[in-house]
């Protein structure tokens, strides 16, 4: 054997806690400008959270903050029991062998195929993993992610938004990650599309058990998979819960996001498709009867 | 498309993360075939992507007729885990058995990718064709390369002829803007290196000249050569490096975040407002420039001999005048503008040739700074012969 196994990096211990995410009194601020004060945040294990929020409240910021891109003034972040914020330099955060981040234009290696976007983060943290089984892990995520295989030798300057964004989940899905972090997933796609990344965002998070931090301003996709909302304003997460939970709130705010005719519209919809489903076991109950 | 940028991101890491205490690793038993069956392939421990990579070896190598795969032992599993035992069902026309029913949701999942097995690599040719294949693509890019430099120009001049009927549509301030970055910001920079070339001419010239006893004629050369070649020349190479990289480097960027299309689509010409204003520029100052070179060259000449061979700094000034016809300062002056269009010009078409990545920013932006200042040196050489024929010698 060429490998020894002297060179296999350590793991971090499989996190077995309940809130993989804890932010706790969170304070951002560029130059005057405060963006978070005090801001809490805890997202439980094996949910999706929607994060919502006027533009300019500091969503992406708190993702940044999340992940250890961005570092905040005061605060602390707790990821998988890892703390983020006591971390001095990169290296000190450990668990990125646990997460996959999909930024928001994908941020792809524009000089690298798609298959070899997802094979980067392979390599770096599993050299000894084959060359022969690093393709076939690349080749089924790209087809997991619902790209098509000829797309797996394509550069990114020849695939179209919606295509990127698939990509780009692909490669943040390169590692089974834990934890998923996306960013404004379905913007800029059609709807159809954008449903159709709903359905694989929820069908991955349902097979794979992750748990997804989801910053959107997609009213459907929050009906359709968000199993918890947090609502960003007035620089804090002013409340956490499912949408009913939120609508019976008596922020103007989020009684606006949600009875604006969007959404309503977005309700509207998931009513349609709730009664449907409804009627179609109606049916399936009855119809063997009828036959009677 | 071989590259750094791809090189830094595909090589093998030599130092890989730090290696540490052990991590389980996933391992398998094989037993036996028992009477018509084939054998059973018993899976241990965690199978997920962190402890594979070393069993998928051995795994690869088995060939005994395996009728089962067991998975019953197996503490965790993920998609890596799944494709693993899924390829290893397929290829050994195997039974899966004992599968928890999260680990068979996965297989499943996996199993749905695996209708089409395409090869995921870029085609790429064998060496015996891909080498003319480059040749050839490189030697008709070249020829496109030159026929759309004309283009480009063309280009220009036709917006300037839109400028010249609508003035009012001339952009002024970019113009002036550009013009204190590529001439007022050059000013540090060009004069100390104009200086220290002039000092240095004079100093070996007067070395060698000694040796005739000509100490005197270090006057003639330094203020020959820095007003009629030098002087034009260092500019037009240091404005190269300095704003004909700048202008590649911005275009190009503007192009990739489309900031060039969006132009288009509001009824800007970007050839009017990004091309034209940084060519002008550079046209207008590069003259002005060269001279303020020369100037400060003959300083160092005049510095280098009032300290080194006794001639008074101001008596080396005068002689200038005397020694130097004024023909020679048009000369230098003629060439300005010339090598100003050739610098900008680079720079603003292997900007706005921009298309696909990062990367070709920085290629284009070093064959901007290349193209430049090869076609100054050679338009120089034939610069000096035009202007000996035509009797300023």
């Amino acid at each position: 054997m060429d490998h020894s196994e002297a060179r296999l990096a350590d793991m971090p211990e499989e996190f077995e806690g309940d809130y993989p995410i804890r932010v706790r009194g969170l304070v951002n601020r560029f130059d005057d400008h405060v963006i978070h004060e005090g801001l809490d945040l805890d997202v439980k294990r094996g949910e999706i959270i929607g994060v919502v929020g006027g533009s300019g409240t500091g969503k992406s910021v708190l993702m940044r903050s999340i992940i250890g891109l961005q570092i905040p003034a005061e605060g602390s972040i707790e990821v998988l029991g890892r703390s983020i914020t006591d971390a001095r330099d990169d290296e000190d955060i450990d668990i990125r062998s646990q997460w996959g981040i999909l930024f928001q234009g994908g941020a792809l290696f524009s000089t690298l195929t798609v298959a070899e976007n997802v094979e980067v983060p392979l390599r770096e943290f599993y050299p000894e993993i084959s060359e022969e089984l690093r393709h076939e892990i690349a080749r089924y995520k790209v087809l997991l992610s619902g790209l098509p295989a000829n797309a797996t030798s394509k550069y990114p300057a020849e695939l179209s938004g919606g295509m990127k964004k698939r990509a780009g989940l692909a490669r943040a899905l390169a590692l089974d990650p834990e934890l998923l972090f996306l960013d404004e997933p379905t913007a800029g796609l059609d709807p159809i599309g954008a449903a159709a990344f709903d359905n694989l965002i929820r069908g991955l998070q349902e097979t794979l058990g992750l748990t997804v931090f989801l910053i959107t301003h997609d009213l459907d996709t929050l009906y359709e998979i968000c199993d918890r909302v947090a609502v960003l304003a007035d620089r804090k997460v002013i409340a956490v819960g499912t949408i009913p939970e939120l609508l019976a709130l008596d922020h103007p705010w989020i009684q606006e996001y949600f009875n604006g005719p969007r959404g309503r519209a977005a309700k509207d919809a998931q009513d349609r498709e709730a009664a449907s489903v409804v009627q179609a076991t109606q049916d399936a109950a009855t119809s063997p009867m009828e036959q009677e | 498309m071989r590259s750094a940028a791809r090189e830094a991101l595909v090589a093998p890491s030599i130092f890989p993360h730090e290696a540490g205490s052990m991590r389980a690793l996933a391992d398998f038993t094989i037993e036996p075939a028992q009477g018509g069956d084939g054998g059973v392939l018993r899976f241990s421990g965690p199978m997920v992507v962190s402890s594979l990579g070393l069993v998928d070896r051995r795994l690869r190598a088995v060939n005994e007729a395996i009728s089962e795969i067991d998975v019953r032992d197996v503490e965790r599993m993920d998609t890596v885990g799944a494709w693993i035992v899924w390829r290893l069902s397929q290829q050994l026309d195997a039974k899966i058995v004992n599968c928890r029913d999260e680990a068979d949701r996965l297989i499943k999942a996996i199993s749905e990718t695996d209708e089409n097995r395409e090869n995921i690599r870029a085609p790429r040719l064998p060496l015996i064709q891909r080498v003319p294949d480059e040749v050839g693509k490189l030697v008709i890019a070249i020829a496109v390369g030159f026929l759309q430099v004309v283009g480009f120009l063309g280009q220009a001049i036709s917006a300037m002829g839109t400028i010249v009927r609508h003035p009012r549509r001339f952009r002024g301030l970019a113009l002036v803007h550009q013009m204190e970055l590529v001439g007022v910001n050059a000013l540090g920079i060009v004069g100390l290196m104009s200086f220290l070339v002039g000092v240095v001419i004079a100093q070996q010239g007067a070395v060698q000249l000694q040796q005739f006893g000509a100490e005197i004629y270090t006057i003639n050369l330094v203020g020959r050569l820095t007003l009629r070649e030098l002087g034009i020349l260092m500019t037009a190479i240091m404005v190269a490096g300095r704003s004909g990289s700048a202008f590649s480097a911005q275009l190009g960027t503007m192009k990739l975040t489309e900031e060039v299309d969006a132009m288009r689509t509001i009824g800007v010409s970007p050839t009017e407002a990004l091309v034209l204003p940084r060519i002008l520029a550079t046209m207008i100052m590069l003259p002005l420039l060269g001279l303020y070179s020369s100037v400060l060259g003959i300083i160092g000449g005049a510095f280098l001999g009032s300290v080194s061979l006794g001639i008074p700094f101001l008596t080396f000034l005068s002689r200038i005048q005397e020694v130097v016809p004024i023909h020679d300062v048009w000369v230098g002056l003629v060439k300005g503008p010339v090598f100003g269009l050739i610098v900008a010009l680079a720079g603003c078409y292997q900007g706005m040739q921009v298309k696909t990545n990062a990367e070709e920013v920085g290629t284009r932006t070093t064959s901007a700074v290349v193209l430049a200042i090869f076609t100054v040196i050679v338009l120089d050489a034939f610069f000096a012969v035009f202007f000996t024929k035509i009797g300023w010698g």
